[in-house]
């Protein structure tokens, strides 16, 4: 069944799992920040990825902004809109249940998806590669850009990673997470604090979406159409762990790509049997442990 | 209560006292919990806040602390108001609060449960003091928080608050389910904060430890004061005190 299965596709569908893996790192690791702090399920993740790559093109097209610019520019402008909305909105939902936030955030992703649509119609918008070309390994071909995108999701994960567990700022956000009104008690602003973790989670959303314009192309639906992995991911690594979002994204990138390659009919599916599978194994996802237990 | 010296005598005991709680009335959602409690606390005193489960002390505190958001009525700390703050703005006007839950984080380590809480102000306690006090906590600082015995997460939940500079501590019943030999242990701690000056206020049930630290009692009763008792009160009059606490 496998004999006809070159190293060039094998190898070539890794790398492409490794590359969604990446977006699904990315992405679900936000999600779980501002899940472990404000117990907000984000909807709106998947529309603030997409402004990412929006104001990425926006940057190039009308200011000339190449690629290294947007890269910076793009996660601040997109994570401060989001703390906008955390400000006027998210606030105000806090004490409620946290289905509210959750319909909250879906409705500002159908709005912004729509405003976007409206301007700039939906079909895919190109983004020129910015690190054309690329190596020949003798068993594949490897594009320069795909490898950056790989080194700096990983770099930007474990980085993250390293902030939260081993930072004080990161020590204030971990028992935030399990007791905001002790951590309050100690003096710290906790109300800023939410808004800039929100900012955060946000702005890698965003970050995600910078990475992804020159792959994927730019077009309003590209959100939605990672996020519905991307919310199975969490679900699998347990909503609110840091590393098992992390580590799940990467794994089911890989996982996905292997699929593709084994049995392709299967690999739209696999990631959402193995939720199903995660869920009547571990319920609360397979990385959860202390910090799941503890609240 | 008109003759000049009493009005002295009530200058003097504005002029000393460091908290003022007056008329402080506290709701949960809809329901009143506390029904216009009025006390004061006196620069360098242990007091207590004795009284029946459910009676409003651990509210007390909590409203204090603005961890009840619904209140009203007035907290002065000095001269500063606090009825209307938020939590962070009341700990950085200096007090400090340790709950009844004790509160270690989980997810954190001993030393990063011991160093949480930020500097607010000069005058509390450096890490090697604190260190040197709760020798334990150095032993177990790479543990997690909450794998400590319960005596020893609760000499924790105190340790950490001292390093923020308040003088002004309120601890939520530090007695509560302990072995006779750590509340003794905490008895003395509690002795030797007041020793150094610091000023405590203690939700307490157990009332023969209360009486051990404690220069004066508020007896707590429906979200009210129902008296307040001296420590030589306290000694010649166990039957009122039992009477409150209906023991």
């Amino acid at each position: 069944m496998f004999e006809n299965i070159t190293s060039q596709l094998l190898f070539g569908q890794v790398l492409l799992g490794l590359i969604n893996g990446s977006f699904y790192a990315m992405l679900s690791m936000g999600l779980a920040i501002i899940f472990g702090l404000m117990n907000v399920v984000n909807f709106a993740h998947g529309a603030q990825y997409m402004l990412g790559a929006f104001v990425a093109w926006l940057l190039l097209t009308f200011l000339g902004v190449p690629y290294w610019g947007a890269l910076v520019i793009a996660p601040i402008a997109v994570a401060l809109l989001g703390m906008l909305m955390e400000r006027l909105l998210l606030r105000r939902l806090q004490n409620l249940d946290h289905l509210y936030g959750l319909l909250a955030t879906y409705a500002v992703s159908l709005i912004v998806e729509g405003l976007i649509r409206q301007r700039y119609g939906s079909t895919g918008i190109p983004y020129d590669n910015p690190m054309p070309g690329g190596m020949n390994l003798g068993f594949m071909f490897l594009p320069y850009y795909r490898v950056w995108v790989v080194m700096f999701s990983l770099f930007t994960c474990i980085g993250t990673w390293l902030l939260i567990e081993h930072t004080k700022l990161g020590a204030y956000l971990r028992a935030a997470n399990e007791n905001p009104n002790i951590v309050e008690a100690f003096g710290i602003n906790v109300p800023k604090m939410v808004t800039l973790t929100y900012g955060f989670g946000v702005g890698l959303a965003a970050l995600s979406g910078v990475l992804a314009a020159p792959i994927y192309q730019v077009s309003p639906s590209m959100g939605s159409n990672v996020m519905i992995v991307v919310f199975a991911v969490v679900v699998i690594g347990g909503m609110g762990s840091i590393v098992g979002a992390m580590a799940t994204g990467y794994m089911l990138g890989i996982v996905e790509g292997l699929t593709k390659v084994l049995y392709p009919e299967a690999a739209s599916v696999v990631i959402f049997l193995f939720m199903i599978f995660a869920l009547f194994m571990r319920p609360s996802g397979i990385f959860s442990g202390r910090s799941e237990g503890a609240r | 209560m008109n003759s000049p010296v009493a009005a002295v005598i009530q200058d003097s005991r504005v002029a000393t006292a460091l908290l003022r709680v007056e008329n402080l009335n506290a709701w949960y959602a809809e329901s009143r919990v506390l029904h216009g409690i009025s006390f004061d606390v006196r620069e360098g005193e242990v007091l207590t806040l004795i009284g029946r489960n459910g009676a409003g002390k651990t509210t007390t505190l909590r409203s204090i602390m603005g961890v009840v958001r619904k209140r009203t009525g007035s907290i002065r700390l000095g001269q500063e108001e606090l009825i209307g703050k938020r939590t962070y703005e009341i700990a950085r006007a200096g007090i400090a609060y340790c709950p009844e839950e004790r509160a270690i984080f989980s997810s954190l380590s001993v030393s990063e449960n011991l160093l949480l809480p930020p500097v607010l102000r000069s005058g509390g306690m450096s890490d090697e003091e604190l260190f040197k006090a709760f020798p334990n906590l150095r032993v177990r600082a790479a543990s997690q928080g909450t794998k400590l015995s319960g005596g020893e997460q609760q000499m924790l939940a105190i340790a950490r608050i001292l390093r923020t500079g308040s003088r002004l501590l309120l601890l939520d019943e530090p007695s509560e389910g302990l072995a006779p030999v750590v509340v003794k242990e905490i008895g003395e701690l509690i002795l030797r904060l007041k020793q150094q000056g610091f000023t405590i206020v203690l939700v307490e049930q157990n009332l023969r430890f209360a009486k051990k630290v404690a220069d004066r009692h508020v007896v707590v009763e429906n979200g009210k004061v129902a008296d307040v008792l001296t420590a030589a009160d306290l000694e010649s009059g166990m039957d009122r005190v039992q009477s409150y606490l209906g023991v």
